[in-house]
């Protein structure tokens, strides 16, 4: 494999507040161009994990950027993110996490 | 309310087309059954690999179902992708549904993996025609942006019944395709009005090579559908030679046709010019011998 046309993968994890009561795997948006899709599980850990494949290598400060101000809105807790990108926008990017986020059921703060 | 076809997504068609949360996917997202291949090329993978299958109610009748989606890689057919249809079709040949539908949207083989491809198609074809010889009708649904081409072209005219928009097109090679091979003389591929009357759903309708044809609207689509429900063709030697007629007999009376609009006059309609500014009822009143034939 070359490394000019292999694709990116980035992981980040928060500390989350906000748990969802269980839900099935909630999938958002295509894998087409300009476009990702998102995505969203329930996981066993407390915390909110993203992994992002993306065919635009090079964006990893931009994508940190966008998955803080995206965990910043919800502090989710408890789910796995997961998301196939074709050269998404930011604006793309958290409208698309904001849309997964829309679909779940209400939060239930964690206990202290 | 009108809720376009074209510009919906395959999870949102198969959420409205489909009785009210009754769809259950098979091999969803979360089991990440995705491309062994596109990844070792650089190009982005999908979690459900372009096509989500399940089963789900039909105007209260149990279905299988498939809708492709167009936007990703125009809803080619790689190996996992053509697998799910296969194995959705050979599903029915055991829990024998009402029907088996397939929103198709695809332009044909993914080149990326085109042999695993080609040969999915095959055995797409011999599955649903297994499909059909148990008495199971096999129904599709052709309305997205990109058409179906290529072997899912070839899979669409296995089937039972066709439902199309006029947005929808069906067709073997595509509009490319073949001014690559032939040249722009033979087939501009950016002549729009070109390419719509020559493969889109207002010609197919015309000389009954669909069923139905339906405005770009899913409500529309699912009432084609859940009427359609009990069309059953057998499929039998009988029938396979009536067709190969059918196809002399249309290369003798067209073959000479350079535009749609000759073959439309040739079908008898008055006013062939005035064909594609019709909506789908209009084109419906037209009502060809051909048409009719298939209706």
């Amino acid at each position: 494999m070359n490394d000019n046309t292999s694709m990116e993968t980035l992981h980040f994890d928060f500390e989350g507040a906000r748990a969802r009561p269980s839900f099935v795997p909630i999938l958002v948006g295509v894998v087409g161009s300009g476009n990702l899709e998102v995505l969203i599980e329930p996981s066993q850990h407390p915390r909110c994990r993203i992994d992002i494949t993306t065919s635009a290598r090079g964006f990893g400060p931009i994508w940190e950027a966008v998955v803080r101000d995206f965990h910043r809105r919800h502090g989710l807790a408890g789910v796995a993110v997961s998301i196939n990108d074709m050269g998404a926008t930011p604006a793309v990017v958290s409208l698309r996490l904001d849309q997964a986020v829309a679909s779940l059921p209400p939060a239930q703060d964690l206990q202290p | 309310m009108n809720r376009s076809f074209a510009e919906s997504t395959a999870r949102e068609r198969l959420q409205y087309l489909l009785d009210t949360d009754s769809f259950q996917e098979i091999l969803g997202p979360g089991t990440r059954m995705v491309s062994p291949h596109l990844a070792l090329l650089g190009v982005p993978s999908s979690f459900d690999d372009g096509v989500v299958v399940g089963r789900a109610r039909l105007g209260g009748q149990s279905v299988l179902v498939a809708a492709q989606e167009g936007a990703f890689m125009g809803g080619g057919v790689g190996e996992v992708h053509g697998a799910k249809l296969v194995g959705l079709f050979q599903r029915a040949l055991t829990e024998k549904p009402a029907a088996v539908l397939v929103l198709a949207e695809s332009g044909g083989v993914r080149l990326h993996e085109a042999n695993a491809g080609l040969i999915a198609v095959s055995e797409v074809m011999r599955a649903l025609l297994e499909v059909r010889a148990l008495g199971i009708p096999v129904m599709m649904l052709i309305g997205g942006a990109n058409g179906c081409f290529g072997g899912m072209g070839l899979i669409a005219r296995c089937a039972d019944f066709v439902v199309m928009s006029d947005i929808g097109r069906l067709s073997m090679s595509g509009p490319e395709v073949i001014e690559s091979s032939y040249g722009v003389e033979e087939f501009d591929s950016r002549d729009r009005a070109l390419v719509w009357r020559t493969t889109g759903g207002k010609h197919r309708y015309l000389t009954g090579d669909c069923d139905v044809l339906v405005d770009d609207d899913i409500e529309a689509f699912r009432v084609a559908a859940r009427e359609a429900l009990t069309c059953h063709r057998e499929v039998t030697l009988e029938a396979l030679e009536q067709e190969h007629a059918m196809l002399a007999d249309r290369l003798d009376r067209f073959g000479q046709c350079t535009d749609s609009a000759q073959v439309w006059q040739a079908l008898g309609i008055a006013d062939p010019r005035a064909v594609p500014e019709l909506d789908a009822r209009g084109v419906r009143a037209l009502q060809t011998h051909e048409s009719e034939l298939q209706a």
